[in-house]
């Protein structure tokens, strides 16, 4: 009950400092324009916007442990938050001034016109990408190498419970936690990115040739697309994988080419749909018809003049696909039935070290073993969804 | 009269490309109350941008950098947003373009005419419906009790654009802004249109803002004239001063397109093989008939003109001659020869032969295809031209179309204007060397002075290469202009054929009559003489329909 009235105490105040705040601003500024037309709401935002920082500032300055001497888990990972917030915003600045300053004139525009958020998605899918080529090189270990120390403590700080020679801990049967975290960029990302390209590959060709030729050919196209559909994608995908290893036997290398078939043939439907309504909507043009009036083939209609039109909602899909069918991996890997071990794999990770995460309030360089790979996944995700919003932008402001 | 509305030294800029780019430079006008202005240009001069400054409105990404804007006394540019949402709505109207665009498709008329009285606590719901049926019969929609009741997909464009008008007068305006209320019309239903509009503004005594591209309209309806080009202002007069004398090069430019005619070609002699014969072609869509036994003949170096209101089976005869849409009955027959019904089943040549120019250069042109490539395609593909031999046949192509090669080799459709785009549509069929070009409305969709250089361009072309047309439009001045030979077809029949001097000399065939008796002149008092000469319960729809 008191902590209902405090907060609904706060928000009055809130409210009423939104009201006074936008009285200041109109006294102040002599009645501008922006603060005379300002609704409420808006001020209240601001207000509450303000109050939030504050307490972000007041939090993040408290001391990381309690006077009992018990770590305060809370402020220790807002603190990690906070520092990878400005590191990665510095970082993706950087990585834009560079842009600007270096490349080809086209190159260096498109720099010049990129938000801050598009620049470091676009850093991140490098520096992922750069990883899972180079893994082999990269990483100090190889992924199936096992060492004697277990469960060794990120930090590398020998006193809080790690190994400089491992400095993002091992684990349970001591394993090099950096080096299979480089490793499974690859596997992880290799795998997605196979899959996505073969899943566009099936779903976009079936889907520019329903819209382009219609009639018997569409319709059962599209209902055997709307069956696939209908069953719950990862249960599906499940069930299947089950079947697989049935069908794979000892050999693990064929679970993991049936995988990425039975995923991509599971997302192909979804993009298919989405071939099919942008192929529609390009089929019904003038261009169109005037090809077909000269002749045309359907491979020159398909490739030449639908095609062209429509790699800007494709390619903003495939960012978003990569990333389902990346967590649908992850997701089956956690199940058990994705990436086989000894494969060092993001998801797998995640649920061999899960239960650390109940350590948090004790113990919070514990807690970061199963974040760091959850946290890749993450990253990667927001990363190429900050793309993929700035190429949607840009696509459809293209007719300025 | 006292001042309503007053401009001075208006300028507007518009974002495009990181930079503010000038829209009106310096504008000023005055309007008094129960006074219509006409504010004519190309597009791109503006008057759109001016239209809603004097609302003291401006379209996202454009701002009012410098001048006034007063309203009865109130200053508009200073005004706050609580302030001019009281007057919008209430005291100033805006009727917008395309009205079927601009109905709420989710609501009857009824209730999105009542939305503005009743939000500005003008009248209640009832006595606004009340009002609303009483603005109907004034403005003379069929059945003013229920026509409010219906969707806006249940009424027709003409009746949509006047129920848009009755809503505009909810209020009882000071002030309403037209902004090319019947561009998207048929002449015969703009008529109606424009006959209550002008009845309506004269009855409330409401000032109006006239924004038109066509000259002929603005000098029915505007008590004064403003002349824009590219956001200046070339002059201002009133109407029939502007008319009788104006004072300016690009005025008189402006006056002078609707005199461009070609002269009469000889007759052809009556044994000479057509090079396209439509012979009692009937169509239909699915089980719908849209076409009855039409027939005609289309000579070496001839245009024919194929004239209609929209939905009069013009294009469709055009999709049966290209073999989009096979006919039902009847054949086409191609220098003597019948042609496959469908485009599928005819060979490469016969295709070639016969090729089409579309209204919408831009969906005629692939965005993502450079004009080199557009028009190289069917360079290559029929006459099997590659590297620098294709390239040099486009050249002349470009040539042809008098664009300069080197400039417009690799642009794209997008970096190129409306004229030019047409332009290149046109380059795209002669590179396939027809004999024959379906033109589907090719200048609906420009300003007048842009249509009168492409319709120049097009009989050039037939000089020179012995072209035939088949020339689709409901635009009888392009008719005058260019035809040889004019085909009038009305609900899928033709109803009278013939050479072109023959057609424009009475008497002829009611519906043509009609039409041509439709087409707006020049003299501001056209409109009262017709409404006259008809009555006012014969025009537009109604005269459309008693023929029936």
């Amino acid at each position: 009950m008191n902590t209902l009235l405090t907060l609904v105490l706060i928000l009055v105040m809130v409210a009423a400092g939104g009201w006074v705040f936008r009285f200041a601003g109109q006294k102040v500024t002599g009645n501008a324009p922006a603060f005379r037309d300002m609704p409420f709401a808006v001020a209240f935002g601001y207000v509450l916007g303000a109050c939030l920082l504050l307490f972000s500032i007041w939090y993040f300055f408290q001391p990381t442990t309690t006077e009992a001497g018990v770590p305060n888990a809370g402020v220790v990972f807002f603190r990690w938050a906070v520092q990878f917030f400005i590191i990665a915003a510095i970082a993706a600045f950087l990585f834009r001034l560079l842009g600007r300053t270096v490349g080809t004139a086209g190159s260096r525009k498109l720099f010049r016109q990129m938000p801050l958020t598009a620049s470091f998605g676009v850093l991140v899918v490098i520096l992922y990408a750069f990883t899972a080529i180079f893994a082999a090189w990269i990483a100090p270990h190889g992924q199936e190498e096992i060492f004697a120390k277990v469960n060794v403590l990120p930090g590398g700080n020998a006193a809080t419970g790690g190994d400089p020679l491992h400095p993002l801990g091992t684990d349970q049967i001591g394993r090099d936690l950096l080096s299979r975290l480089i490793y499974g960029a690859q596997n992880t990302v290799g795998i997605a990115f196979v899959t996505t390209c073969l899943a566009f590959f099936l779903g976009g060709s079936l889907g520019f040739l329903a819209a382009t030729l219609q009639g018997w050919l569409d319709q059962i196209l599209s209902r055997a697309v709307d069956v696939l559909m209908a069953i719950p994608s990862l249960i599906f995908a499940l069930l299947l994988m089950t079947i697989a290893s049935a069908w794979a036997g000892s050999e693990r290398w064929l679970l993991t080419i049936y995988m990425i078939i039975i995923i991509a043939v599971i997302d192909s439907t979804r993009v298919f749909r989405l071939a099919r309504a942008v192929g529609l909507n390009i089929v019904v043009m003038d261009y169109i018809e005037a090809a077909k009036l000269r002749g045309e083939g359907l491979g020159y209609l398909i490739f030449k003049e639908i095609l062209p039109n429509a790699t800007a909602p494709l390619l903003a899909e495939f960012g978003l696909r990569f990333c389902f069918v990346f967590l649908t991996i992850a997701s089956l890997s956690f199940l058990g039935v994705g990436i086989q071990p000894p494969l060092a794999d993001w998801g797998t990770m995640v649920r061999d070290s899960a239960q650390f995460i109940n350590f948090a309030a004790f113990s919070p360089l514990t807690a970061a073993l199963p974040l760091l790979a959850a946290g890749a996944i993450a990253l990667l995700t927001v990363g190429v969804n900050f793309v993929v919003d700035w190429m949607l932008h840009r696509s459809s402001g293209l007719k300025e | 009269m006292s001042t309503l509305v007053e401009i001075r030294d208006l300028w507007i800029e518009g974002r495009s490309d990181e930079t503010w780019s000038p829209i009106i430079n310096g504008a000023s006008l005055t309007l008094n109350k129960g006074e219509v202005l006409g504010l004519i240009g190309e597009s791109g001069a503006g008057k759109s941008t001016l239209g809603l400054a004097a609302m003291g409105f401006t379209r996202d990404g454009v701002r009012i950098s410098k001048g006034s804007v007063t309203f009865d006394g109130i200053d508009l540019i200073a005004a706050s947003a609580a302030k001019k949402r009281e007057l919008l709505g209430k005291r100033i109207a805006y009727v917008a373009q395309s009205a079927a665009a601009s109905f709420n498709p989710a609501h009857k008329l009824i209730d999105q005419h009542t939305e503005g009285p009743v939000q500005h606590g003008v009248m209640s719901r009832a006595e606004s419906m009340k009002d609303g049926i009483e603005l109907y019969r004034r403005l003379r929609l069929p059945n003013p009790e229920e026509i409010g009741f219906r969707y806006p997909h249940q009424v027709s464009g003409g009746q949509l654009q006047r129920a848009m008008t009755a809503m505009a007068m909810s209020c009882r305006p000071d002030l309403i802004i037209f902004d090319e209320p019947t561009t998207a019309l048929d002449v015969t239903t703009q008529i109606e249109v424009l006959a209550s509009i002008r009845d309506i503004v004269e009855q409330f005594n409401t000032a109006a803002i006239y924004i038109t591209h066509d000259l002929a309209v603005v000098a029915q309806m505007a008590d004064k004239i403003k002349v824009l080009l590219k956001g200046d202002e070339v002059e201002e007069a009133d109407t029939r001063t502007m008319l009788a004398h104006p004072k300016e090069d690009y005025t008189k430019s402006l006056w002078a397109v609707r005199a461009f005619e070609r002269p009469q070609k000889p007759a052809v002699y009556t044994g000479a093989t057509p090079v396209v014969s439509v012979q009692n072609v009937s169509a239909a869509y699915g089980k719908i008939p849209v076409l009855h036994d039409v027939s005609f003949d289309i000579h070496e170096g001839r245009t024919v003109a194929v004239v209609g209101e929209s939905g009069s089976g013009k294009s469709t005869t055009a999709r049966c001659i290209t073999g989009l849409l096979p006919p039902t009955k009847g054949v086409i027959e191609f220098d003597g020869q019948p042609l496959p019904a469908n485009y599928k089943s005819r060979n490469k040549d016969q295709l070639r032969q016969a090729q089409m120019i579309y209204q919408m250069a831009d969906t005629a042109l692939n965005p993502r295809k450079s004009i080199g490539e557009i028009i190289g395609r069917p360079v290559q593909f029929y006459m099997g031209l590659t590297g620098k031999q294709k390239r040099r046949r486009v050249e002349e192509l470009l040539d042809e179309i008098e664009l300069p090669a080197a400039q417009y080799f690799d642009r794209l459709p997008s970096e190129l204007s409306g004229g030019q785009k047409q332009r290149i549509g046109i380059a795209r069929a002669l590179a396939a060397e027809p004999k024959f070009i379906i033109c589907d409305e090719v200048t609906s969709a420009l300003d007048q002075l842009v249509a009168e250089g492409i319709l120049k361009l097009l009989a050039r072309l037939q000089d020179d290469l012995k072209l035939s047309y088949m020339f689709i439009t409901h635009d009888l001045a392009t008719v005058k202009a260019i035809a040889d030979e004019v085909v009038v077809m009305k609900e899928g029949k033709v109803v009278e054929q013939g050479p072109k001097h023959d057609m424009f000399v009475p008497p002829h065939h009611p519906y043509t009559d009609l039409l041509l008796s439709s087409v707006p002149e020049m003299d501001p008092d056209w409109l009262t003489n017709l409404l006259n000469e008809r009555g006012v319960d014969n025009i537009g729809d109604a005269a459309v329909d008693k023929m029936s």
